[in-house]
């Protein structure tokens, strides 16, 4: 809402500058989201009454004029405008005048003749984008007189940014009654609501055929319109100001009222019309072709208005093409509606439209409001444009026109809402400068007695009558917001600290994602944040065979898949960090991942996921670099799946799994007892080719939910007895894994094993090429005794003697 | 004259002198050590003169053994002074060719850090824990009624308009906010509930201010006892905490939202600029960091809680919009770039 504060102050005027006005108006809830001047500065310019209009001597196009400016004699001015006149009042900028833009106007020649100013456009003034021809100022200015003080010029059109909820100040009429209610003014209307005698007896026949999307339709027939009038320069202004363009008297008549009152109108071309106004629903694929002359094709939850030819109108969105208004038209049927919201709201979205009409009948119109908007239109057309109105044609259901509430509300009630006792008085005075009636339950004790303070404990109920511009206005705790906002949100008090103490169980081996996060901060990861849709050729190329939820309206065709995984994020962040010279990356990210399992349902999983690629280490000193392998990755990994608790590593097996994304020979699937928690792996190679990116590079996704019941701590006690160390080289296949070389070792060496340690593992020369060497520490400790040396050498030996019967170890030479 | 028992007595004068010099010039442990060896040793002279005493006559083996004794204590005192003093300078020596450069950088990994936005997530969400509330989370994809109509928002209400929702086919949809916690909570846990619901939201809107995703923090609580009043403390008490300001001014505007009546949001007075006005403020002195207000009967409703009974009162924050208020962050769009060298400021 958009509109002239000049105009806003011709209905209330409180005492206040423009700023305070504009701060009071954001705070009741109405944000004033700009101010702007209406017309840019410039001085000097001043209504001048062109006395005579010759040719000029040297040039076809110019003309000379003397123009009168009250003192002295009248001027020489020469002007190029095709519609200059004798007997125009023209703004006329003199000598020493400065135009918007800085233009400073001095005495000039123009082809040998001298001119002392310039008569301007309304361009040059600032106040149209293109003008044709000098403005035209109103024949009862004053000559010489301010032309900024003529056309009100220093004024301000305020911007709202209001809220859905109120609709009631979408016009003039509507911030003046707020503004009156906030300032305690009492705002008396200026005098446009009087009823016009219609000059003859053509009504137009109306049928309502949806009452209850449509229960008021008013109308009236205004025959022998002037197609020549002009819509006055005040009017233009207003309309301007507001951010309307005047369009001819018909059309800004309309839109005049809209601004004014709120009640949108329209107005047909009644030599157009075929038949009566029919007012409902339209049929299955009618088609409408649109003032702005797009055609759209109905549905049947769309209401129109109709003649005997179809539908002419969206009915409270916009008009038809075929019975427009035109330069010509002499006779209207001038419409003023009430449509129901519920009837409005989302069709102009639907057919791709939004209009001042559709904003306020979607939020609700005044119900009331018709009749009002209807006379207050005809004596502004006739004004203008002259013609003779006929009766007005009111159609109308009443059943199905909204009834305003009748609200108990209840004194209690408000302190335990808002918090603060309002005692009686200010209650029944807030609510009735909002225009709201209400009847107390019982009889409220004279005012002196209900001072703040004194009553005002909740004793008191009032049945509480809405007015019909207050739709919003439902349920009891509406008015107690409203008491709240003109009370002022800033004048209740701060409380602290009353409401019930809530604690909730945090299990103590609950998986703490925070200090996973943490642990791969220390261990060089920056967290990323990436979007949750993602390209879907890059997850198609990593997930080929994965179903995915696809957006029905993605903002772009890059990102309109829901991610299946958290890796196509981090690749693509790995990538724009690559191409950015940052050659190592190590990234994590943690949300949800989006996958439709086997029955097709959604699940919507928590994950952690990581990237790595480069060297281990930052670049430094004294460190020979080293690419990231496999098992870097994996040390990160167990860094995250050790916060499940003391002994983790029992619940958790490593396997090697294919996956479309990684290479076969470095991936492998981590399942914690026995349930699938993620992957790790590197990526595979002829991913890495088509995407770009390095070949080592790793990636890790864990699900956070398999990740949860973790172990508490438990104590074991500790051995006073001395640990022996025994060291093992020995050669296997190079296939066995090295879980299976522990399980055996394990299975053979009892309790007496405390800890296991691979501290070496060597191929090449001096091995078959099919085998590889592994060197291994044995820590061997007893509860019971100190170990001889024998025992220990017995348990070697039965260790060695399992590993070559379980995996086929040789002890190295 | 020389009486022979003086004769055979004999005289250390010389030998003590070479021995101070000896071990004086002892340059390093090992030389001492050879003095000590030369003189002290098992073949050493003053042990030769001792094993000697055997020859002197049984009447002057006393004197002579007293005299060598007295050589050799010396000898030992000069040695172990000596020793001090040498193993002194070895010391320094030895610290001075191991002295480090302590301005070179240490080795190993250098933390990375946490993503701004999660930063400012655990700031507000410990902020909050602190105050006694809980941490939920919810679905990001969701329904139509857990998002809109369970919060008042029904169908083509023009509120649904200003969201520009991501739709799926089978008329699912991203959540827009995080307020659909609001309701999923309240369907499974009984009042009283003293709430925060962090995550991830959606809107169809990609431009300089908006990223077609960011995060919102929604928080509510319901009670027999919650007014206004106390949605304005718990309000006062984050805000001042977060933006760490003990004074800092707020100013509560009317506001609408479906799901709450009366609605507020919430100014702070600018941190940039202390309210005098500045290019982040607009000029007002004033910046909007949250909406909240009383929890509508409706929404009580629709989830089964007695609204005569309970109050509740809640509130949204875009945690965006503080993280860039709190760290200076100027482009919104910087947040979902993930360049390293604009997360590495956060570490």
């Amino acid at each position: 809402m958009r509109f002239s504060e000049a105009w806003l102050r011709d209905w209330i005027d409180p005492p206040i500058a423009t700023a305070a006005l504009a701060e009071q108006l954001t705070m009741a809830g109405l944000e004033v989201e700009a101010i702007d001047a209406v017309a840019p500065a410039f001085s000097g310019v001043v209504v001048g009454d062109v006395v005579s209009v010759a040719a000029h001597p040297d040039a076809a196009k110019l003309h000379l004029c003397q123009v009168a400016v009250g003192d002295g004699a009248p001027l020489p001015i020469v002007c190029g405008a095709a519609n200059v006149a004798a007997g125009m009042k023209v703004a006329l900028a003199r000598v020493g005048a400065v135009l918007p833009g800085d233009v400073k106007i001095k005495k000039a020649k123009l082809r040998g003749v001298e001119s002392h100013g310039m008569i301007c456009s309304a361009t040059e003034l600032g106040l149209a984008e293109s003008s044709s021809g000098i403005l035209p100022l109103p024949d009862n200015a004053t000559v010489g007189a301010d032309v900024r003080a003529v056309l009100g010029l220093d004024d301000q059109a305020i911007e709202l940014n209001l809220t859905p909820d109120r609709s009631d100040c979408l016009s003039i009429a509507g911030v003046a009654r707020e503004v009156a209610v906030i300032n305690g003014l009492t705002l008396t209307p200026p005098p446009i609501y009087a009823a016009v005698s219609p000059e003859h007896d053509r009504s137009w026949a109306v049928k309502l055929h949806a009452p209850a999307a449509c229960p008021r339709y008013a109308c009236r027939l205004i025959e022998n319109l002037n197609p020549d009038a002009v819509t006055p320069l005040w009017l233009r202004e207003r309309l301007r100001r507001s951010g309307l363009r005047a369009i001819s008297p018909l059309v800004d008549v309309t839109n005049y009222v809209l601004l004014e009152l709120g009640q949108p109108l329209h107005a047909f071309d009644a030599a157009k019309l075929a038949g009566a106004i029919q007012v409902r629903f339209a049929r299955a694929d009618e088609p409408l072709t649109l003032l702005n002359e797009q055609t759209v094709t109905l549905r049947p939850d769309t209401l129109v208005i109709a003649d005997d030819s179809g539908a002419i109108a969206l009915a409270g969105i916009m008009g038809g093409l075929t019975t427009a208004v035109t330069a010509t038209t002499t006779s209207v049927l001038l419409e003023s509606a009430f449509f129901a919201p519920a009837a409005i709201a989302g069709r102009a979205r639907s057919y791709g439209l939004h209009t001042d009409a559709s904003h306020r009948f979607e939020r609700g119109v005044d119900a009331q409001l018709q009749m009002t908007a209807l006379e207050r239109a005809t004596a502004l057309l006739l004004s203008i444009a002259g013609g003779a109105p006929g009766p007005v044609v009111e159609v109308h259901s009443p059943t199905d026109l909204p009834v305003p509430p009748t609200i108990t509300l209840r004194q209690q009630r408000i302190g335990q809402v808002l918090g603060v006792t309002l005692d009686a008085v200010t209650v029944v005075d807030i609510l009735t400068r909002l225009g709201l009636t209400l009847t107390a339950s019982v009889e409220i004790p004279p005012a002196p007695l209900l001072q703040r303070g004194e009553i005002g404990g909740g004793e008191f109920s009032w049945q509480v009558t809405v007015p019909s511009f207050r739709p919003d206005l439902q349920r009891e705790v509406d008015v107690i917001a409203e008491l709240g906002r003109i009370y002022g949100y800033n004048r209740i008090p701060v409380q602290r600290g009353r409401s019930a103490t809530v604690t909730r169980a945090t299990p103590e081996a609950a998986f703490d994602l925070n200090v996973a996060r943490a642990r791969l901060v220390t261990r060089g990861y920056h967290e990323v944040i990436t979007y949750s849709f993602v390209n879907p050729t890059a997850q198609r190329a990593l997930f080929p065979d994965q179903p995915v939820l696809a957006l029905s309206n993605p903002i772009s065709a890059e990102l309109a898949e829901m991610r299946t995984s958290l890796w196509p994020g981090l690749m693509q962040a790995a990538q724009q960090n690559l191409t950015r010279q940052q050659g190592r990356v190590r990234i994590f990210e943690t949300g949800l991942r989006f996958r439709l399992d086997s029955a097709g349902e959604l699940q919507q999983e928590a994950m952690l996921a990581g990237l790595v690629t480069g060297s281990v280490l930052p670049e430094q000193w004294g460190v020979t670099a080293q690419a990231v392998d496999f098992y870097d990755a994996k040390s990160d990994v167990e860094a995250v799946l050790a916060l499940t608790g003391a002994g983790w590593a029992a619940d958790v097996d490593w396997q090697v799994a294919d996956h479309a994304a990684l290479h076969p020979g470095q991936s492998a699937q981590i399942l914690r007892n026995g349930q699938l928690v993620g992957w790790l792996g590197m990526v595979h190679p002829r991913l890495a080719a088509q995407l770009e990116l390095p070949p080592a590079l790793y990636l890790f996704e864990l699900a956070l939910a398999a990740l949860g019941d973790g172990r508490k701590p438990h104590f074991a006690p500790l051995s006073k007895y001395p640990s022996v160390r025994r060291d093992l080289a020995i050669v296997v296949d190079a296939g066995v894994a090295y879980a299976d070389i522990v399980t055996s070792i394990r299975a053979a060496a009892g309790d007496w094993l405390r800890q296991l340690v691979i501290f070496d593992r060597y191929s090449g020369e001096s091995i078959e090429s099919t085998r590889k060497s592994l060197a291994l520490g044995l820590i061997l400790q007893s509860f019971s005794k100190t170990l001889a040396d024998e025992e220990s050498d017995a348990l070697i030996a039965r260790v060695l003697e399992r590993l070559a019967h379980d995996v086929g170890a040789q002890v190295r030479g | 004259m020389t009486t022979p028992a003086a004769d055979l007595v004999p005289d250390l004068t010389e030998l003590n002198d070479k021995i101070a010099t000896d071990v004086a010039t002892a340059q390093t442990l090992m030389q001492l050590d050879e003095v000590r060896v030369r003189y002290l040793g098992k073949n050493g002279q003053l042990t030769a003169l001792l094993k000697s005493l055997g020859q002197l006559p049984a009447d002057q083996r006393p004197a002579a053994g007293a005299a060598i004794n007295q050589a050799k204590v010396t000898a030992q005192q000069l040695i172990d002074m000596r020793r001090a003093v040498l193993e002194e300078i070895a010391l320094v020596a030895r610290l001075n060719s191991e002295q480090v450069d302590v301005t070179l950088p240490g080795r190993g990994h250098t933390a990375g850090g946490l993503h701004p936005i999660t930063r400012t997530l655990q700031r507000i969400e410990k902020l909050f824990v602190n105050a006694g509330f809980t941490i939920a989370e919810g679905p990001e994809v969701e329904d139509d009624y857990h998002n809109f109509a369970a919060l008042n928002i029904p169908e083509s209400h023009p509120a649904r308009a200003m969201h520009d929702t991501f739709y799926f086919p089978d008329g699912r949809l991203l959540r827009t906010h995080t307020s659909p916690v609001q309701i999923r909570v309240m369907e499974t846990q009984a009042p009283p509930l003293r709430i925060i619901a962090p995550g991830r939201v959606y809107r169809c809107d990609s431009d300089l201010t908006h990223t077609p995703m960011f995060h919102q923090v929604e928080g509510f609580l319901v009670d027999e006892q919650a007014t206004f009043a106390d949605l304005k403390g718990v309000l006062y008490d984050f805000l001042s905490q977060f933006f760490e300001q003990d004074d800092l001014q707020l100013r509560f505007r009317p506001s609408y939202f479906p799901f709450t009546e009366p609605s507020a949001e919430v100014d702070v007075q600018c941190v940039k600029c202390g309210g005098a006005g500045c290019r982040i403020c607009k000029q007002t002195g004033w910046l909007e960091v949250l909406g909240c207000g009383m929890i509508y009967p409706e929404v009580f409703r629709s989830v089964g809680i007695d609204s005569e009974r309970y109050l509740g009162y809640a509130f949204g924050m875009g945690v965006e919009r503080l993280a860039m208020l709190r760290y200076g962050v100027d482009d919104l769009r910087l947040f979902f770039e993930n360049d390293l060298r604009f997360l590495a400021q956060f570490a």
